[in-house]
C-alpha cells in the first residue's frame, strides 16, 4: 500500500482571496487543514518607529495607511492618545463631527468587507452593489479633507476644518452628461450635511438589497453557517474584539461601555450573534451598518442646529487662522513653530482605544516630554484575530479557510504596520 | 473605568509585596512588577473574581534607551546663538556600522501588557523591566492568555526580548533572515539592507542600504509651565 503523507501548500501572498499579502502555509490532509501557519509582515513598514522619528502631528497621515479601509478611526485613536496626554478639551462640534465620520468609516469598512467577502465566496454582484454606496461616502471624505481615502482630517484638539457648505458637483464631460449628470448631482445641490441626509434616508433600502442578495441565499448560507465557529471563551482568550467578539454572543462595544467622542449621547443598539459562526458575524456587520446609519442621522441633526468652533484655540497644538497670521506677528510665530518643531507633549503614557470597525484599535503612547513620541504602539484588532487562525480553521476544508480569512476582515496595513 | 482610583488601591492591597509600583495617572492604572512575579500577577489578575481581567489586549516591548535625550539643546544659548540641533544619537542619525554601542544602562527593556476586564469594564497596564540588557527575557504569558502568542513574537522580533516558555518564538513582522531587532533605539531608522530586482541575476538581491541617515526635525524637550502646573495640581489632588 502506498504511503499517504500530508501535503504542505502555500496560500498567497499573491492569492486574490488572501486580502492583500497574507502568506498562509497550510498543512493539508487531503482537503482538510491540519495546521495553518500564517506568515505576516510582508507589508511591514515600521510605522511605529517612523512615528517616533517625527513630530506628533506628522504621523497622523501614517495612521490612515494602517487600516486603509477604516482611515479616520485609526486617526481617532492616535489623536485621542495625544489629547489624553495634553489634557485637551475638544470643542463639542468637533466631537460630533468625529462621531459622524467614525460611523461613515464604519459603513465604508463594512461595505468593503461585504463586497470582498462575497467575492471570495463566489457572490459577484454584491461587490458592485457595495462599491456603488462606498463611492458616495468617499465623496464625503473628499469634500471634507480633499482626499478620498487618506484624509488626515482629525487633529489633536479637534478636526482640521468645518464641514463644507457646498457639496462638490460633477461637471459635464464625455462620460457624464444629460440625465446621467442630473442624476449624479441630484443630492449635491446643498451642503455636505444635506447630501449625507439624503444618503442616510436612502441607505437602509440599499442594505435591504444586500440582504436580498445574501441573507437567504442558499449558497451563501452553505458557505458560512457553522463555519469557523468561535466560542465566547475562545474569543476572550484570543483577545478578540469588535464583530468577532459580538458574533460569539458577547455584548461588548467600546462605544457603549467606555464611550468616547459623543457616543454616550446618541441612541443605537449593539447587535450580537448566537452561534459565533461566519454567518452570525455577517448578520452582525449588516446590522451595524443600519445602526451606523442611525447614528449619522442623529449627528446630522445636531450639527445642523449647533454651529461653532471645530478645533481648540490653543496655538501650541492647532494653527491660528490664516487671516490672523497676516497681521499678527505672534500668530505667525505660532504657525511657524507648530509646523516646524511641533509641540512638546508632557511626559507620561496613555492607552487610547476606539471601537474601530474591525474591533478595538488602540494606541499606546509614551512621551518623554519631547516633540516626538518616545514609543507609539498601535494595537491592531486584525493582528489579534489573525493569530487565532490556526486554532479556528484546524479540521476545516480548504475552501472554509477563505471564508474565515474573509470573516476576520483582515487588512494588512494594520496587521503588519 | 470610573472606579479606577479605587482599583489602584485595591490592587496594591491585594498584591502587596509583589508590586514594585502601582500608580494611577490620567485615569489609567499601571502596575509594575518584577519579572519573577510577572506570571503570578498575570494569573492572579485573570482568575481573581474581584478583577477578572479575562482579556489581554496588547503586549509590547519598550526600549528605554535614550529616554529623555534630545538632539537640540534649547536651554543654553551661547554668543553664537542656539546650537545647530545635531546633538544626540537618535535612530535617524546613524547607519548600521556607526550605531552606538550602549553602555550598561540600567533596566533598558520593558514588557508592557494591557489587560481588560469585560465583566468589570476596567483596564490595567502591567509592566516589568527585563533584568539583563544583553539578553532580555521575560516569562511568556501564553499559558494565561492564548492570544498573546503573536504579540510576544512581535516583541521578540522587534526588541529581541526572549519569552521563556513561548511555544513558537519566531520572527513575525520583519523579513526572513533579518539581522538585528528593528525597534531598538540603537537600530538605525534607515535600516541595514535594501532590496531590488536584479534583471541579470533574474532575482531579488539584497544590498547594503544606499540612503544617508538624516533627521528633518530634531528632537527637543521644552518645559512648559502649563503642564507643570497641571501635573502639580493632579498630584495634589491624588494625595
Amino acid at each position: 500500500m502506498e504511503e499517504i503523507r500530508n501535503y504542505t501548500m502555500n496560500f498567497g501572498p499573491q492569492h486574490p482571496a488572501a486580502h492583500g499579502v497574507l502568506r498562509l502555509v497550510l498543512e493539508m490532509d487531503g482537503e482538510t487543514v491540519v495546521r495553518a501557519d500564517p506568515h505576516v509582515g510582508l507589508l511591514h513598514r515600521g510605522t511605529e518607529k517612523l512615528a517616533a522619528s517625527k513630530p506628533f502631528n506628522q504621523s497622523i497621515g501614517y495612521m490612515d495607511r494602517l487600516d486603509y479601509v477604516s482611515m479616520m478611526c485609526n486617526e481617532h485613536a492616535y489623536v485621542r492618545a495625544i489629547e489624553n496626554l495634553l489634557q485637551l478639551e475638544i470643542p463639542e462640534r468637533a466631537q460630533w463631527i468625529r462621531t459622524m465620520f467614525d460611523e461613515i468609516t464604519r459603513i465604508l469598512n463594512h461595505l468593503m468587507w461585504i463586497g470582498s467577502n462575497g467575492l471570495d465566496l463566489g457572490a459577484m454582484a454584491i461587490f458592485l452593489y457595495a462599491f456603488r454606496e462606498r463611492e458616495e461616502l468617499m465623496d464625503c471624505y473628499e469634500a471634507v479633507s480633499g482626499a478620498r481615502m487618506h484624509a488626515t482630517y482629525y487633529r489633536p484638539g479637534g478636526v482640521y476644518r468645518d464641514l463644507p457648505d457646498r457639496m462638490p458637483q460633477y461637471k459635464e464631460s464625455r462620460w457624464h452628461k444629460g440625465n446621467d449628470l442630473k442624476r449624479l448631482n441630484q443630492w449635491r445641490e446643498g451642503s455636505m450635511l444635506d447630501y449625507l441626509e439624503q444618503f442616510c434616508a436612502d441607505f437602509p433600502s440599499k442594505v435591504d438589497e444586500y440582504e436580498d442578495l445574501l441573507t437567504g441565499n442558499r449558497i451563501w448560507k452553505q458557505r458560512t453557517v457553522d463555519i469557523g465557529v468561535v466560542s465566547p471563551e475562545q474569543a476572550k482568550a484570543w483577545g478578540m474584539s469588535g464583530p468577532m467578539l459580538r458574533g460569539s454572543g458577547i455584548a461588548w462595544d467600546l462605544r457603549k461601555k467606555q464611550p468616547y467622542a459623543k457616543y454616550a449621547e446618541v441612541d443605537f443598539d449593539i447587535p450580537i450573534g448566537t452561534n459565533g459562526d461566519c454567518y452570525d458575524r455577517y448578520l452582525v456587520r449588516v446590522e451595524e451598518m443600519r445602526q451606523s446609519n442611525r447614528i449619522i442621522q442623529q449627528c446630522i441633526a445636531w450639527l445642523r442646529a449647533n454651529p461653532g468652533p471645530v478645533i481648540v484655540r490653543n496655538f501650541k497644538v492647532a494653527p491660528p487662522r490664516r487671516e490672523e497670521m497676516k497681521d499678527d506677528m505672534e500668530a505667525l510665530i505660532h504657525h511657524f513653530k507648530l509646523f516646524s518643531e511641533g509641540y512638546c507633549v508632557p511626559a507620561g503614557e496613555t492607552y487610547a482605544a476606539v471601537e474601530a470597525p474591525k474591533g478595538e484599535f488602540g494606541c499606546y503612547l509614551i512621551s518623554d516630554g519631547a516633540n516626538k513620541p518616545f514609543r507609539c504602539k498601535l494595537r491592531a484588532p486584525g493582528f489579534a484575530h489573525l493569530s487565532s487562525m490556526d486554532e479556528i480553521v484546524r479540521g476545516h476544508m480548504l475552501a472554509d479557510v477563505v471564508a474565515m480569512i474573509g470573516t476576520y476582515d483582515v487588512v494588512f496595513g494594520e496587521i503588519d504596520r | 473605568m470610573n472606579d479606577s482610583p479605587v482599583l489602584a488601591r485595591k490592587l496594591e492591597a491585594r498584591l502587596g509585596a509583589k508590586v514594585v509600583d502601582c500608580t494611577e495617572v490620567l485615569g489609567e492604572t499601571t502596575i509594575e512588577v518584577l519579572p519573577e512575579n510577572w506570571l503570578a500577577v498575570a494569573r492572579f489578575l485573570r482568575d481573581e473574581p474581584e478583577f477578572t481581567f479575562e482579556q489581554c489586549m496588547d503586549v509590547c516591548g519598550v526600549d528605554y534607551l535614550s529616554y529623555g535625550s534630545v538632539e537640540w539643546d534649547t536651554t543654553d544659548v551661547s554668543s553664537q546663538g542656539f546650537s545647530r540641533g545635531v546633538e544626540g544619537k537618535g535612530a535617524g542619525r546613524f547607519n548600521w556600522s556607526e550605531r552606538p554601542r550602549p553602555g550598561n544602562v540600567a533596566k533598558r527593556f520593558a514588557v508592557v501588557a494591557h489587560l481588560m476586564s469585560l465583566q468589570h469594564n476596567q483596564r490595567v497596564r502591567l509592566r516589568a523591566f527585563c533584568v539583563d540588557d544583553d539578553l532580555p527575557s521575560m516569562p511568556s504569558l501564553v499559558d494565561v492568555w492564548t492570544g498573546v502568542n503573536w504579540f510576544e513574537r512581535e516583541a521578540f522580533d522587534l526588541y529581541g526580548i526572549l519569552f521563556e516558555g513561548h511555544p513558537d518564538l519566531r520572527r513575525i513582522l520583519t523579513d526572513y533572515g533579518f539581522v538585528g531587532h528593528a525597534f531598538r533605539k540603537d537600530f538605525p531608522l534607515i535600516g541595514n539592507v535594501e532590496v531590488r530586482y536584479d534583471p541579470e541575476k533574474r532575482r531579488v538581491v539584497y544590498e547594503p542600504v544606499s540612503i544617508e541617515p538624516r533627521v528633518l526635525v530634531p528632537r527637543t524637550i521644552r518645559d512648559d509651565s502649563r503642564y507643570e502646573q497641571a501635573r502639580a495640581e493632579r498630584e495634589a489632588g491624588t494625595k
